[in-house]
């Protein structure tokens, strides 16, 4: 097989991922896109590993090695993302990446942020969310 | 001891009085009042002595050079000639009287101790100039005067009075002082060394090429210190100061120093007949508007000193004529009853709680209050007025006498036209004298009304130093006139008969139509009630004075005028009454010709400086200012917009580095 | 490549042997399989990324985890090929699921699934992948991986490099995945007080708007 197809493949979806990491607004839709990106190294990986496992004789098959470890990795990430994006709903009520913006100039620090009122904000809110998307 | 240590030792106890008075003041006051009074009392015994050991003999001549200049060296220097010594006789006399009259004057002031080490500075900034025989080191002590005298006119800095009066005193003499050191560097350089033996020297050789225009610069200067027109609206707003202040600085010692440079170096004048004249005729000029301004001032102070501006007109006068014998003969006899006149002023402020003569005049029997002031002030106005046998009349005598001298032709030293400038200029000064002298008598002890109020006694400290000062304005006369021409230059010093008879007769003329001028004026009193007197008059006499004079602008609507019709110097000076009272209105000259102008240009600067100079300085800062506004829009908070400029700069960096690879 | 090009070349394939035709235009059967799997999973991708339902966006995450797993069959890694089955879309996107339904993501399409930045996005994307893609092509035009023989990927192959060369990595791995466990609960237990009276006011109010 001509190696272009594995590594073409990988570049379009990491580029892909990439455009999901910067354009969606959910956190999970975010992670998600940082997933794709992760498997699409992992393709490349393997696909040079078994390349290089045929033209030498002594390899370490350190590409699938490397692709065993990102894809625990990844896992790893997955669960203390989404526990910091569930700490971050409790928190503020929403998981938009847009409404986190304390680094932003002239902003007020966590707490007193006009979002993070109480507990009675985040359902009427979401209530009113899903009472237009099914309308 | 030798007579030059004793002579170095003269200024430097009042100066280490004056050190130690500045550093313990505040540790420990206790000492303040010794260390104020003992060094003046011991450099006034070592003065004593160093007179007594010079005699009018040989000069103390010392001098150690100071520092190599490089072109004309300084030299510490000292020179005690007759002249010398007696005035600082004059000066310590003066100066001890006023630091014992101070620690009464001033009892319960809380900046007594700054002020005794200020007098104390003062006295040894004079002795040196006295005894100094380099003008540079006179200049020293010439401007440590200078300062001194800001300090001490500002004591009362809480009144607005004293604050301006200080800043005038110390920009006018300086606005002299330019000049004098201007020509003080001119001396030096046409005779090569500032030593005054040698520049006497330089002049006896012909050696000063330009003794004219030097003598005009070393008059500004000297017209500044000694408070002569043109300058010499700074004295009269002094007054501003503790009485005390005024009797030492502006009657006896500080404005006698200008008088003493010109006699010291008076042969240099000499050499310049065109310094000679205008000399004369700033005496002359000095002397007639001083005297009808002092008939018109209201504050027993301001007649003093108008007085003392215009008895420093006489030494000018009399130095004009190119006898510094009879200048300083009444430099002497004129510190002791000027002195003594502005000490008993302060013990009747004390007493009256007002500095007016027409609140004064309207209080009975404030004589039966200050008996001593009363009668010392008696001797002293009648020794100013200057009748036989009092000090005053043979001192003004010899004035005259040598200005008759140059009249009728017996001196080449001095133009004619000197001599008689001064003679008729000194005749109507006698006449306006004697009648100021008599109308601040009438007034105020001769007043009619309530009783004035009773504070009891007035301290021993301020009385007995009265009548210390009177003994010299009594007797000094007719002593002194036989045997100071052995101190001095040799002339005569003798009352000729033509002077003296026409002397003596205008002071009396004047004297008796000022009373005869009050007796028919003095009816209105007790029609037009006037007067203002101080808030706490159980106060310390400090405090009285600086209520009074802050209260005079306020009740008369003037600081020198009141609005009194049975003020006697009403009717004498008819329409030049409002112009002799606000001094001829010379300030208001001044305020236009220099004062406006200066602001103007202040304002001018001040505009370009905000308007043009700090408009590029916040223009460079608008420019940062702005981009960093443009540069925070970019902190959004948005975590993906940040990722996206990162990544598109890391694709731009990637195809730019693989271009490169590939290209290169 | 055009649909019916890549029939002849496929015909054309069939009668060589994949080791001897080295050519693009004689593509093996592998590499069309690559290839039309390729297609598949990144169509799923851009799907993912682009779709407005939040709970399709993970279920095409699955599709397109899959071919990627079908992609390592066909590289012959066969182990790895199940562990991406088993974690990613097993456990993976489960998660993800998860993750969803608790943050009360909106059923149906939501109307700011996309952030404003997308067209920013979009550029960097597309500026990436072209930069990427010319690169990959260029450097690697003439390199082809031999399929045939023992499989590169097998789990004994896999498995004796694995525990032979790669053992400290390995139990390194094993202590980053103690660490992500407490740290996970330890995120998720913070805020466990206020989930606790956050939970009964949504459970409140999912009754209440029901």
């Amino acid at each position: 097989m001509h190696l272009a197809y594995p590594a073409v493949l990988s570049a379009l979806l990491f580029c892909t991922g990439l455009y999901g990491v910067l354009a969606r607004r959910n956190a999970i839709l975010v992670l998600m896109s940082v997933e794709l990106m992760l498997n699409a190294v992992n393709l490349n990986l393997v696909a040079f590993d078994v390349w290089l496992s045929r033209t030498a004789e002594e390899t370490l098959h350190s590409g699938q090695a490397l692709a065993l470890f990102t894809i625990a990795i990844a896992a790893a990430e997955i669960g203390i993302g989404l526990a910091i994006v569930l700490a971050v709903y409790r928190n503020r009520g929403t998981s938009d990446i847009d409404k986190l913006r304390d680094t932003a100039e002239g902003h007020d620090p966590d707490g007193t942020d006009s979002d993070a009122t109480g507990r009675a904000l985040p359902a009427p809110q979401t209530a009113g969310e899903k009472a237009e998307a099914t309308a | 001891m030798t007579t030059t240590t004793l002579a170095v030792l003269v200024p430097l106890l009042p100066f280490l009085g004056a050190l130690a008075g500045l550093l313990l003041g505040r540790t420990a006051p206790g000492f303040v009042r010794p260390l104020a009074v003992l060094p003046t009392l011991a450099s006034l015994a070592l003065a004593a002595t160093v007179a007594w050991r010079q005699g009018g003999g040989q000069a103390v001549d010392a001098a150690t050079e100071l520092t190599p200049t490089g072109s004309v060296p300084v030299e510490l220097a000292l020179y005690v000639d007759g002249f010398a010594a007696l005035t600082a006789v004059l000066v310590t006399v003066v100066a001890a009287c006023v630091q014992i009259y101070s620690t009464g004057y001033l009892r319960d002031d809380p900046r007594y101790p700054s002020y005794a080490a200020l007098v104390s500075l003062f006295t040894s900034a004079m002795l040196l100039v006295v005894y100094s025989g380099d003008l540079m080191v006179l200049l020293v002590g010439w401007e440590v005067m200078g300062i001194c005298s800001y300090f001490l006119v500002g004591h009362y800095w809480e009144t607005p009075e004293a604050r301006a009066a200080s800043l005038k005193a110390f920009l006018v003499t300086k606005l002299g002082d330019v000049p004098f050191l201007i020509g003080l560097f001119a001396l030096a350089t046409d005779a090569g060394s500032f030593r005054v033996t040698r520049i006497l020297g330089a002049v006896a050789d012909g050696g000063i090429e330009h003794p004219t225009l030097i003598c005009l610069l070393l008059l500004a200067g000297v017209a500044g210190k000694s408070a002569q027109f043109p300058l010499h609206t700074w004295l009269p707003d002094a007054m501003a100061g503790p009485t005390p202040v005024s009797a030492l600085i502006h009657a006896a010692t500080m404005v006698a120093a200008g008088v003493y440079f010109v006699a010291r170096l008076l042969p240099l004048f000499e050499a310049s007949q065109a310094a000679m004249t205008v000399l004369a005729v700033m005496a002359a000029v000095t002397m007639t508007g001083s005297a009808l301004a002092a008939l018109a001032q209201d504050d027993i102070k301001r007649v003093l000193a108008y007085s003392t501006i215009g008895q420093l007109g006489y030494m000018t006068g009399a130095l004009a004529v190119a006898d510094r014998g009879a200048a300083v003969f009444h430099l002497l006899s004129h510190g002791a009853f000027k002195a003594l006149l502005f000490l008993a002023a302060g013990v009747i402020i004390h007493a009256a709680g007002t500095n007016s003569l027409a609140a004064m005049s309207r209080m009975g029997h404030l004589r039966d209050r200050v008996p001593d002031a009363y009668w010392t002030m008696t001797v002293a106005l009648l020794a100013l007025a200057a009748i036989p046998p009092f000090s005053g009349f043979f001192s003004k005598e010899a004035v005259l006498g040598v200005a008759e001298h140059v009249v009728t032709g017996h001196t080449e030293h001095a133009p004619a036209a000197a001599g008689w400038i001064v003679l008729l200029a000194g005749l109507v000064t006698a006449l306006l004298t004697a009648a100021y002298a008599t109308r601040l008598w009438l007034l105020a002890f001769r007043g009619e009304g309530p009783e004035a109020p009773d504070h009891g006694r007035q301290p021993l400290t301020m009385t007995a130093v009265l009548w210390v000062l009177a003994v010299p304005s009594l007797a000094l006369g007719g002593f002194a006139f036989r045997v100071l021409p052995d101190w001095f230059d040799g002339h005569d010093l003798t009352p000729t008969l033509t002077t003296s008879v026409l002397g003596t007769g205008v002071a009396l003329v004047g004297g008796i139509v000022t009373y005869a001028t009050w007796r028919h004026t003095t009816a209105h009193a007790a029609r037009v009630p006037l007067g203002a007197v101080a808030a706490h008059p159980e106060g310390d006499a400090g405090l009285v004075e600086a209520e009074a004079i802050a209260s005079h602008a306020p009740a008369y609507g003037d600081i020198a005028y009141a609005p009194d019709p049975s003020d006697p110097g009403r009717l004498l000076l008819g329409p030049l009454h409002r112009p002799a009272a606000a001094g001829f209105h010379l300030d208001a000259v001044y305020t236009a010709l220099f004062v406006r102008p200066v602001r103007a240009g202040a304002s001018l600067v001040r505009f370009l400086d905000r308007e043009v100079v700090e408009t590029y300085v916040r223009g460079a800062g608008a420019l940062p200012r702005w981009l960093g506004a443009a540069v925070r829009r970019a902190q959004t908070g948005n975590v993906q917009t940040y990722v996206s400029a990162l990544l598109a700069g890391t694709v731009v960096l990637a195809v730019a580095a693989v271009l490169v690879a590939t290209g290169a | 490549m055009t649909p019916a090009a890549a029939v002849a070349t496929a015909a054309h394939a069939t009668t060589t042997t994949a080791a001897e035709a080295h050519g693009f235009l004689s593509p093996t059967g592998v590499e069309i399989a690559f290839l039309l799997v390729g297609l598949v999973t990144f169509g799923a991708a851009v799907i993912t990324v682009t779709t407005r339902q939040l709970v399709h966006a993970a279920l095409w995450l699955v599709v397109a985890l899959g071919g990627l797993a079908v992609e390592y069959l066909l590289l012959t890694a066969e182990f790895i090929a199940w562990v991406q089955v088993l974690i990613y879309v097993g456990s993976v996107v489960v998660l993800l699921l998860f993750g969803l339904m608790l943050t009360r993501a909106p059923i149906g399409r939501s109307p700011d699934a996309d952030s404003g930045n997308r067209r920013v996005a979009l550029a960097v994307a597309v500026a990436a992948a072209g930069a990427l893609v010319w690169v990959v092509v260029d450097a690697f035009r003439t390199t082809w991986i031999d399929l045939d023989g023992a499989p590169a990927g097998s789990t004994e192959v896999t498995g004796a490099s694995l525990f032979q060369h790669w053992v400290l990595p390995f139990e390194a791995l094993s202590v980053l995945l103690l660490a992500a466990l407490v740290g996970a609960i330890v995120l998720s237990r913070r805020a466990k007080a206020d989930a606790a009276a956050g939970a009964t006011g949504t459970r409140r109010d999912t009754e209440g708007a029901r």
